[in-house]
């Protein structure tokens, strides 16, 4: 194998189910998650938070808090860095409010005190006056010519005049001429739809322990994606240097996106820094839905013209995200996303980023995906069924494939949905029987993955065994994975080498574990960094052997002459360098920083089968099975996973999901008693397929797969409610009483 | 907060009768802790009666049964007989919660929470249940229905504690059931409950309670329902005037858990449902 060259096939490790190496700590409770820092003298602290949605903030009286025993910091937003701008400015103004509170659960002030209750305690002590302000939570409202403005001047250049000062971005691009493509149909169908705002549910709430100095040095525990960012952010926030802040993840209890963002850190700092002690924070579930990002909630027309052999004519698209109230909302990620499936002549999308008084939207799995995909492929669906074709036929025809002009733009590279398609036509879910009341519904959907910049460091050790350092937060296995592909490279088990996720001084910059980039880019930078120290290791043994470097290869752990010519010496296995490295030049380190672009993009297709209750409406999945391109599974037990739970969590979004706004802009339903995620009965076993086609950007032709599978589900599923109920859903979530009152709607006509 | 573990029911309703600020009794507390967690309630004075003899047992009375006030529904559900006598009663109590729930949720806490949704009650009324209630003027015994006063709220007066729950002699050819719709199959609140109890006599019904739960501020017991099909052998026609009944006795709200018309037509839906269930449990072939 050339140094640099790409591999497919002859792994050895690489695609193998081993276990994982933090199996144990998490099945005993002993892992360290974000609320299980503590540190002497700590202090507990709890925020006050806005009970509006939208409200000036006239005073803010935190005597009656301070004299309470025990309080020893209470902090406002006068207690924050001036002068931010742009996005720096945002979170800001998100983590604490400065004049208005934009949203019921906007935080306005925090307390810290010797114990958690006396936190609490004193936060219901601080009196903050309001003065209300008109509200909208809905994102056709927020567009309309009456809607209250949340923030003049916040829109920036993208939007075109005339339009609501709530609106701020805009998004168009496609090709072609879909007035002729719609012309060219058989039959052009048109629909609205609307999605509501779902939360990444993550069982663990955001929790800290920070310490801050008067000499501006300060340490964070905390439960993150990113620690590099939140290292960025807080050092802005409390106008400090990156470097005087270290900050070490936590183990992670689930973060799906919602933990690519700052909360609590900067607050916790900031009473620190005020109380000279260290404190901690911890989100309460309540606090996680009304303040923590949910995903964006949608509005969106989808009109698609198909002749009757099933050949899409034109697409055309227009996308409206609410993303709470703050710029942001990745309308331009739903545009993109929508018709990338297909190969199409004639294409146009527009999308709109509109605020709203929600809480601001963070990343979820494929942001803004999913909703473009329940959209597009509702509307494939009712084109396949009135025009009597075969819904993976259709889409087969219709396929994007290598150097297809992406609806978004570039060209394809080598993709693999034709195969996901194939794969689902040969699964002998698509032929069962469905019995009685059930229907059946497909989707294809895709995402971009990502690549990003990303350090890794191996060391060796004395004992022939490898500690990996990398510095993306672990949320789906990654440390095996990475494991599995250094152990492959070297040549040793991979029980020889520990994965750590290691602290913000201990590597360079890297960025958040997101947009399914871990396995890709921190995988890529472990290859490599493997490679680099085979070729220290190559070195060591050439200096032993008194040869060439160049005739040294690295075959199976071991060091050996390149052939007959290069001289004939035992081979060196790892272990024999490693030992002896101290008196041979010194530490064997292997290392790799980049910001590597070959992400490949990747689609899935999911087949659901699903059954209505037509007295009450009640919807039970019945069948569920994923089909997914991996690229290279490095670790299939894990790329399994990640199509498992992206099919859970879009079940939970399709069917019960969602953020519910009382009259007074309120969220009403702040716990997992009424925000409905999927218990483990609702769920039928999913059912995955994994495709590999591999990835020519990556050494091993990996994908990012953690998102790819959140995309057709809602699509998936409202196509086979739909079918089985007789009436087409535009709305999620398809709860009982929305289908009884589509039901209900056909029936009286 | 004071805590008080009382000897007996008279000690528990003296404490409570003199009890100053907010004052809750600790069954299983799966209500109670919850709220204190959540920062809801924080009581000043709690009261817990596991420690009064007897609150744990379940003890044949007048051919019926008495249910102490701490028996967890997961005695409940392993009481072969009185599983077997009311399957209505013994679902409904092992709806409640998951597991670790089950292993301390009561029938009392479930009814004295004040919950519309509660599951157990409407099962309860059906079966014409009573508790008797210790109190200043000594022990009465109330039946279950008069109990909720409205959401959060009971009849019960400042010092009166609920030391037992009454179920009537099963007697012949009788069955009752309990249905409830919830969106999803597990770990949620009752959007409607229906409970019904009948009696047959050569496949007719001669006696029959029909009750709601979660379609008004109280629980309800449905009389036009219940003569809907009392008379009857449970034909499409009976079933159909059963659920008409039914769902023109709800008064329901529009919330974040159902719409009022989502509630009144499923009330019809479970009557109709749970009336098969207990006609078959009564041993009328269906
Ligand atoms: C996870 C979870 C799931 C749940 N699921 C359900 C469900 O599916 N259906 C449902 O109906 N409920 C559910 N509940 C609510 C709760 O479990 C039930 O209401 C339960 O029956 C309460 O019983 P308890 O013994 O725990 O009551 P406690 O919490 O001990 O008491 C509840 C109330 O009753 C009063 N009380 C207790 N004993 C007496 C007495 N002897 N005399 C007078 N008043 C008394 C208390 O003062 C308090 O107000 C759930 C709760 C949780 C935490």
């Amino acid at each position: 194998m050339a140094p640099d060259g790409n591999m497919t096939n002859g792994f050895k490790v690489v695609g193998t189910r081993p276990k994982r190496p933090d199996g144990i700590d998490k099945v005993t409770g002993r892992a360290k998650f974000g609320a299980d820092a503590t540190a002497p003298g700590m202090l507990h602290a709890s925020i006050v938070r806005s009970p509006h949605a939208h409200a000036k903030i006239l005073k803010i009286d935190t005597s009656k808090a301070e004299a309470l025993k025990g309080v020893k910091a209470v902090v406002t937003r006068a207690d924050f860095a001036e002068g931010l701008t742009g996005e720096n400015w945002n979170i800001l103004e998100n983590v604490m409010a400065s004049d208005t509170a934009l949203y019921d659960g906007h935080a306005v002030a925090a307390v810290a005190a010797t114990t958690a209750l006396g936190a609490r305690d004193a936060a219901k002590l601080i009196e903050v006056e309001y003065e209300l302000l008109p509200h909208v939570t809905d994102v056709d409202k927020a567009m309309a010519d009456d809607a209250p403005v949340i923030r003049a001047g916040a829109a920036d250049k993208s939007v075109p005049e005339g339009l609501h000062p709530n609106v701020v971005r805009y998004h168009e691009s496609g090709h072609g001429d879909v007035d002729k493509g719609f012309s060219e149909a058989d039959l052009v169908v048109e629909d609205s739809f609307k999605t509501e705002a779902t939360h990444q549910g993550y069982i663990e709430p955001h929790a800290c322990l920070a310490q801050l100095g008067s000499d501006g040095k300060g340490e964070v525990w905390c439960c993150t994606q990113g620690h590099f960012n939140v290292q960025k952010v807080c050092a802005a926030l409390v106008g400090t240097d990156s470097s005087q802040i270290r900050v070490t993840p936590s183990e992670i209890g689930g973060g799906f996106g919602g933990k690519t963002v700052v909360f609590i850190e900067p607050v916790a700092l900031a009473l620190s820094r005020k109380a000279n002690r260290p404190v901690k924070l911890v989100m309460s579930r309540s606090e996680v839905f009304r303040a923590t990002g949910p995903t964006a909630s949608t509005s969106i027309d989808i009109k698609i013209g198909m002749t009757r052999e099933g050949k899409i004519t034109a697409a055309q698209g227009v996308f409206r995200l609410q993303g709470g109230a703050f710029p942001g909302a990745p309308m331009e990620f739903t545009a993109m996303c929508a018709f990338a499936p297909y190969s199409l002549e004639n294409v146009h999308q527009v999308g709109y980023d509109v605020m709203s008084n929600r809480p601001k939207q963070a990343a979820y799995r494929a942001p803004g995906s999913p909703m473009a995909a329940f959209a597009v492929e509702s509307v494939i669906d009712e084109l396949c069924n009135k025009l009597d074709l075969d819904s993976i036929e259709v889409r087969l025809k219709n396929a994007s494939k290598e150097g297809t002009k992406a609806s978004y733009g570039p060209k394809f590279e080598r993709i693999g949905l034709v195969e996901t398609l194939e794969a689902a036509k040969a699964h002998p879910h698509l032929t069962s029987p469905l019995a009685e009341g059930q229907g059946r519904g497909v989707s294809c959907g895709f995402w971009f993955n990502h690549g990003g910049e990303t350090a890794v460091s191996l060391a060796l050790s004395e004992d022939g065994t490898v500690a990996i350092s990398v510095g993306t937060p672990d949320i789906g296995g990654s440390r095996a994975s990475m494991a599995q592909m250094a152990a492959e490279e070297l040549g040793i088990p991979y029980e020889s080498i520990r994965t750590t996720v290691a602290d913000t001084a201990t590597l360079g910059y890297n960025e958040i574990s997101h947009g399914s980039r871990v396995t890709y880019a921190s995988g890529l930078a472990t290859i490599k960094a493997a490679r680099d120290a085979v070729k220290k290791l190559c070195g060591r043994a050439a200096a032993k052997w008194g040869i060439d470097e160049d005739a040294v290869v690295w075959e199976d752990g071991c060091a050996k002459p390149s052939g007959p010519n290069a001289g004939d010496f035992e081979p060196l296995p790892l272990a024999k360098i490693a030992r002896s490295m101290g008196r041979t030049g010194g530490p064997i380190v292997g290392h790799y920083e980049a910001t590597p672009e070959g992400a490949g993009v990747s689609f899935a297709t999911h087949i659901v089968d699903a059954e209505v209750d037509k007295e009450t409406g009640q919807t039970k999945i019945v069948r569920y099975t994923v089909v997914q391109d991996a690229g290279k599974a490095i670790h299939p037990t894990y790329v399994e996973g990640q199509f498992q739970g992206g099919a859970a969590q879009g079940i939970g979004w399709a069917l019960n999901e969602e953020y519910i706004y009382g009259e007074d802009g309120r969220l009403q339903n702040s716990g997992f008693l009424d925000y409905r995620i999927p218990v483990a009965s609702d769920l039928p076993m999913i059912d995955t397929v994994i495709v590999e086609v591999p990835n020519p950007g990556h050494p091993y032709g990996v994908r990012g797969v953690g998102e790819t599978s959140i995309c057709p589900p809602l699509a998936a599923i409202a196509n086979a409610v739909s079918n089985a109920a007789g009436v087409r859903l535009t709305e999620l979530p398809m709860s009982p009483p929305r289908i009884l009152a589509a039901l209900d709607a056909q029936a009286n006509g | 907060m004071d805590y008080h573990t009382p000897g007996s029911f008279e000690d528990a309703a003296a404490i409570a009768a003199k009890a100053e600020g907010v004052t809750r009794f600790l069954a299983g507390g799966t209500d109670v802790l919850v709220q204190l967690r959540a920062d809801m309630v924080t009581p000043d004075v709690l009261i817990d009666i596991k420690q009064i003899a007897g609150v744990k047992d379940i003890a044949r009375e007048e051919g019926g049964w008495r249910i102490g006030a701490a028996v967890s529904g997961a005695e409940m559900t392993e009481h072969n007989e009185l599983d077997q006598e009311w399957p209505g009663v013994v679902e409904a109590m092992d709806l409640i919660g998951s597991t670790q729930i089950q292993g301390r949720a009561t029938l009392v806490g479930n009814l004295c929470n004040g919950s519309p949704a509660a599951d157990s009650v409407p099962a309860l009324v059906a079966a014409g249940a009573s508790v008797s209630v210790v109190g200043k003027s000594g022990t009465r015994k109330m039946p279950v229905e008069d109990i909720p006063a409205g959401p959060g709220k009971t009849n019960l007066e400042k010092g009166d504690v609920v030391s037992a729950v009454h179920l009537p002699a099963r007697g012949d050819n009788a069955g009752d059931a309990y249905l409830r719709f919830i969106p999803r199959t597990e770990m949620d609140i009752a959007v409607v409950g229906c409970a019904v109890n009948l009696r047959l006599d050569g496949g007719k019904v001669i006696e029959a309670r029909v009750s709601l739960g979660a379609v008004a501020p109280t629980v309800l017991l449905v009389e036009d329902a219940a003569q809907a099909i009392v008379g009857t052998s449970l034909d499409e026609a009976a079933l159909e005037a059963l659920a008409a009944a039914a769902s023109s006795a709800c008064n329901p709200i529009d919330d974040k858990r159902g719409t009022i018309a989502f509630r009144t037509h499923v009330a019809g839906v479970l009557a109709k449902r749970a009336a098969k269930i207990a006609y078959e449990r009564a041993g009328g072939a269906k």
